[in-house]
């Protein structure tokens, strides 16, 4: 007897009823989910520039010959072999190689740092909020809206010019207490239609406690959801970081790549034709949201066995 | 025995809860081994709040259920998980009941992980294998598949060869085959009247009446939250008193025998306050 | 005659290929017949019913025409379409809940959808007000939002919206199914009705619930699998069903009366297969009682006195009252 259900012909509106190969051999959910990552063109191109991306970050500094700082090499050379200077000099000679695997350095930190202060503290009031309901909704509802309308921008402006000296943790900080609330409410929103799916009566049948439920059953179903809220606050982080450090707010002891470009703009880095200045910087962090964005495509993908397969 | 006695549900409604709905209404019956209940009513009855009180799912706002003689508004975790050893329910979207992105058999897995710890995965294996064939199931059919490879009356079966593997010995059934094609439909609920005959009880809540008619020993029909007649399913159905329950049977479509007496179907006037029940004859009661 | 659809072929693509639900139907609505359309989940019957309005964008038109009141239908064009839906051919969609707008009211939403026909919504209104009552509505439901609706009352404004241009077909997908008894009674009731007036001249009523088209329908069209099985009036379907697949149906469907340990009814045991790669011959063989060595050659539609059917082994035509009970297998 076939076990292929004719259901699209019952729902046509739902084309992922239209199922092709019986999955033929049973495989352990994470080797399953695996030989289809590795399958996934979007998610193999995302990870490797996210991962060639970091190997820099990490690497970087330890191969550059001259720290980021100094002002040791010839003006404003372009690109060369000739003593290190990879990627050339700024307008006041220094490496822009150095400066730029240490800004990148710093973007992966402050990504990490302040997407995940926001991603957990959205998490812990998403989902308490949308399981629990009532009350505890409530108020944490109210919470989420009241840091929803602060002008964090202006905060955080006020903050770092009052702050003698800055850091880059401190950024990261303030950037992720600050900017979860979206997060919040999408988790929220997420949990709360998650929760009235039966699958979760059906758990609370079998003796599963509050924890269990949110974590194995609600969690998992939003694995690509919650993926993709973490990319987007970590790519919000290093764009408001790079905003912060872009108008004179940034860090005062080392380099990242928004003062890079704070610098190359200050110094008419594009009236003197110095691209090697402005464009790394610039392209670096359009290559780390956006290689992170296709991988969460891919990775949706992956997640979801109605897609795999279409 | 299941007893309901005078039970309530008011939800909060509105920002703040200010507002008030009535869901249930003073509703008492008993619920016992060996028999199939029929809960029937249309949408808005009250008749999947109950199911889901029962299933300790919602909390009753006044009134109790008792469970053996214990209130399961009370009972902490382990009990709780006792009740669920003896009391299970299926759901009428076979789709909603599993997690999308698991596969459909992880249900077992759940009940082992839960219930029976100790169980080895030998022993596991052929106790599984015996629930799914006292549901007609093939497991090379039914396992290692996901939910949507599945068909609707596949995935209510395995809900129900899940509640056997606990032993249970009450299921409350909940328009568990309103979204099968007819021709599955009649087999789930033959599966359903099985388990009568295996000693359990089971509270078939349904809004179709020739459903109910066909499996159930007694019936309640409900409206707007409250009980307006009950009794053995043979007398409410052969001789239906109240107004309400003779407007349901005479928009029942059947087959051989057309719709007549059009206008009655249209409207029913809502009484202000539903009155006590009281006795035909015996074994029969509605609330006139 | 109203409608002549012919050989009808709509394919379904997917990445795997066609699936062929609907595989050379051919069959006449005649002017005043209300048709029903029965059939388990995958046979077609809601692939068809599309098929005569708008194709969505999975479905192909592979073959066969439609012809409506002799004016061929182009059903593979969506452009060319327009100027038949809602004049000629309308639908009252499976969810009417949520074919109106909720943040229009109800009166504004059908003048617009009106005036987007290049119809006077004006001078519509006054009959747009007397169907409502017709229907048992109050015109002051136009003032009001659908969220202020009953799921009864929206069905009845869809349908009322549906057929205000007294179109020539109106196909019914599943209206009933998801409504209480009582109102299902009343909506289906209301739509002979609107056949009684001669606000529509046809119907094609298409819902799982063989009791449902027992009480409203003429005659009762049967599909499995993507083609025709049988088709016979309203009354033979019920009593004297002849397919093999048809009698199966009939007998799976509990009537009140019936009780388990009276009579125990069966289902149709197996699966409609699967229209990606259908199976040659009848496509109901595999799960035929009666299936013989004959029936891997697929069996011709044949007309006789105002019955079709297309089986080898269907039971006689003069055959006995009592609907043949099923044995268990």
């Amino acid at each position: 007897m076939s076990s292929v259900p004719t259901a699209p012909l019952a729902s046509p509106a739902d084309p992922s009823q239209v199922e092709v190969l019986p999955v033929a051999q049973p495989m352990s959910g994470f080797r399953e989910s695996l030989h289809f990552a590795l399958r996934n063109k979007k998610l193999v191109f995302g990870l490797s520039m996210v991962s060639g991306l970091l190997l820099l970050a990490i690497i970087g500094p330890f191969i550059a010959q001259h720290a980021p700082l100094d002002y040791g090499g010839k003006l404003s050379i372009a690109p060369t072999t000739k003593g290190g200077y990879w990627m050339g000099t700024t307008l006041q000679g220094q490496d822009v190689f150095a400066q730029f695997v240490t800004g990148l350095r710093l973007a992966f930190i402050v990504g990490a740092l302040g997407g995940g202060i926001a991603a957990l503290i959205g998490m812990v009031v998403g989902f308490t909020a949308g399981y629990r309901a009532g009350w505890v909704d409530e108020i944490l509802n109210m919470l989420t809206n009241v840091v929803l309308v602060i002008p964090t921008f202006a905060l955080l402006l006020v903050i770092a010019a009052y702050l003698q000296v800055r850091g880059v943790l401190m950024e990261a900080v303030f950037i992720g207490i600050t900017s979860w609330p979206w997060a919040a409410r999408a988790l929220r929103a997420q949990t709360f239609s998650l929760v009235s799916r039966d699958f979760v009566d059906m758990a609370r049948l079998s003796g599963r406690s509050s924890r269990k439920i949110i974590f194995k059953e609600i969690a998992p179903n939003m694995s690509s959801y919650l993926f993709m809220m973490f990319i987007l606050l970590f790519g919000g982080a290093i764009l408001i970081a790079a905003t912060l450090d872009f108008i004179g707010l940034g860090p005062s002891n080392t380099i990242s790549l928004g003062q890079m470009m704070q610098l190359s703009v200050q110094n008419a880095a594009l009236q003197l034709h110095l691209w090697w200045w402005f464009l790394p910087p610039g392209l670096a962090i359009t290559a780390l949201v956006g290689s992170l964005y296709v991988m969460n495509v891919g990775l949706d993908e992956v997640f979801n066995p109605k897609l795999r397969d279409m | 025995m299941l007893r309901l006695d005078n039970v309530s549900k008011t939800y909060r409604v509105g920002s703040f809860g200010r507002g008030r709905l009535t869901a249930v209404r003073d509703v008492s019956f008993e619920l016992r081994e060996g028999e199939v209940f029929s809960l029937i009513g249309e949408s808005g009855s009250g008749k999947s709040t109950i199911g889901r009180m029962i299933l300790r799912l919602l909390q009753p706002t006044a009134g109790s259920i008792k469970y053996g003689g214990d209130d399961i508004a009370g009972l902490k975790r382990g009990a709780l998980k006792d009740y669920y050893r003896n009391v299970q329910g299926v759901f009428q979207d076979p789709f909603s009941s599993y997690n999308p992105i698991f596969k459909a058999d992880r249900i077992f897995k759940m009940v082992h992980a839960e219930f029976f710890p100790e169980v080895s995965g030998d022993e596991w294996r052929a106790r599984l294998e015996d629930a799914l064939e006292s549901v007609s199931l093939n497991p090379e059919d039914v396992l290692h598949k996901y939910p949507h490879q599945l068909s609707g009356g596949q995935l209510q079966r395995l809900l129900i060869a899940r509640a056997l593997l606990l032993d249970i010995r009450y299921l409350v059934a909940d328009e568990i085959i309103s979204m099968l094609d007819a021709s599955t439909r009649i087999d789930v609920l033959n599966l359903l009247a099985d388990l009568k005959e295996r000693g359990l009880g089971v509270l078939f809540i349904t809004h179709d009446l020739s459903l109910g008619n066909y499996i159930s020993d007694t019936t309640v029909i409900l409206r707007h939250g409250s009980i307006v007649e009950m009794g053995e399913t043979e007398k409410v159905f052969g001789n239906p008193q109240h107004p309400y329950t003779q407007m349901l049977l005479a928009s029942v479509p059947r087959l051989h025998a057309k719709w007549n007496g059009g206008a009655q179907a249209r409207a029913l006037p809502e009484p202000a306050d539903v009155p006590a029940l009281v006795e035909i004859e015996s074994g029969h009661l509605a609330a006139l | 005659m109203a409608l002549h659809v012919e050989d009808l072929r709509v394919y379904y693509r997917t990445l795997a290929g066609d699936v062929k639900a609907l595989d050379g139907v051919t069959f006449d609505v005649a002017d005043g017949e209300i048709m029903g359309l029965a059939g388990e989940s995958g046979c077609g019957k809601s692939t068809l019913a599309k098929s005569l309005i708008r194709l969505d964008g999975r479905m192909r038109h592979v073959g066969g025409k439609v012809v409506l009141d002799g004016k061929e239908l182009p059903i593979w064009d969506d452009a060319a379409m327009n100027k038949f839906r809602f004049r000629d051919v309308s639908i009252v969609p499976q969810y009417a809940m949520s074919a109106l707008n909720p943040i229009r009211k109800i009166g504004r939403m059908i003048h617009e959808l009106l005036r987007a026909r290049g119809v006077d919504a004006k001078a519509a209104h006054q009959e747009l007000e007397r169907r409502l009552e017709m229907v048992g509505l109050d015109p002051g439901v136009l003032d009001l939002y659908p969220i202020e609706l009953s799921g009864g009352m929206k069905q009845r404004v869809v349908m009322v919206i549906s057929t205000l241009l007294d179109p020539s077909l109106l196909i019914a997908d599943e209206i009933t199914s998801a409504l209480d008894v009582s109102t299902q009674r009343a909506v289906a009731e209301t739509l002979v009705e609107f056949r009684d007036r001669g606000l529509v001249k046809s119907m094609i009523f298409v819902t799982h619930d063989i009791g449902v088209l027992y009480q409203v329908a003429d005659t009762i069209l049967v599909m499995y699998a993507g083609k025709l099985a049988e088709k016979a009036s309203a009354e033979e379907i019920v009593s004297n069903p002849r397919h093999p697949y048809t009698r199966l149906l009939v007998s799976s469907l509990p009537e009140v009366g019936v009780r388990y340990e009276d009579r125990q009814l069966t289902g149709i045991p197996g699966r409609p297969p699967h229209l990606l790669d259908p199976p040659t011959g009848c496509r109901f063989r595999d799960r035929c009682p009666l299936a013989t060595a004959r029936c891997a050659e697929e069996p011709p539609w044949v007309e006789q006195g105002g019955r079709g059917i297309a089986c080898w082994e269907a039971t006689p035509a003069p055959v006995v009252a009592e609907p043949v009970p099923v044995e268990a297998r």
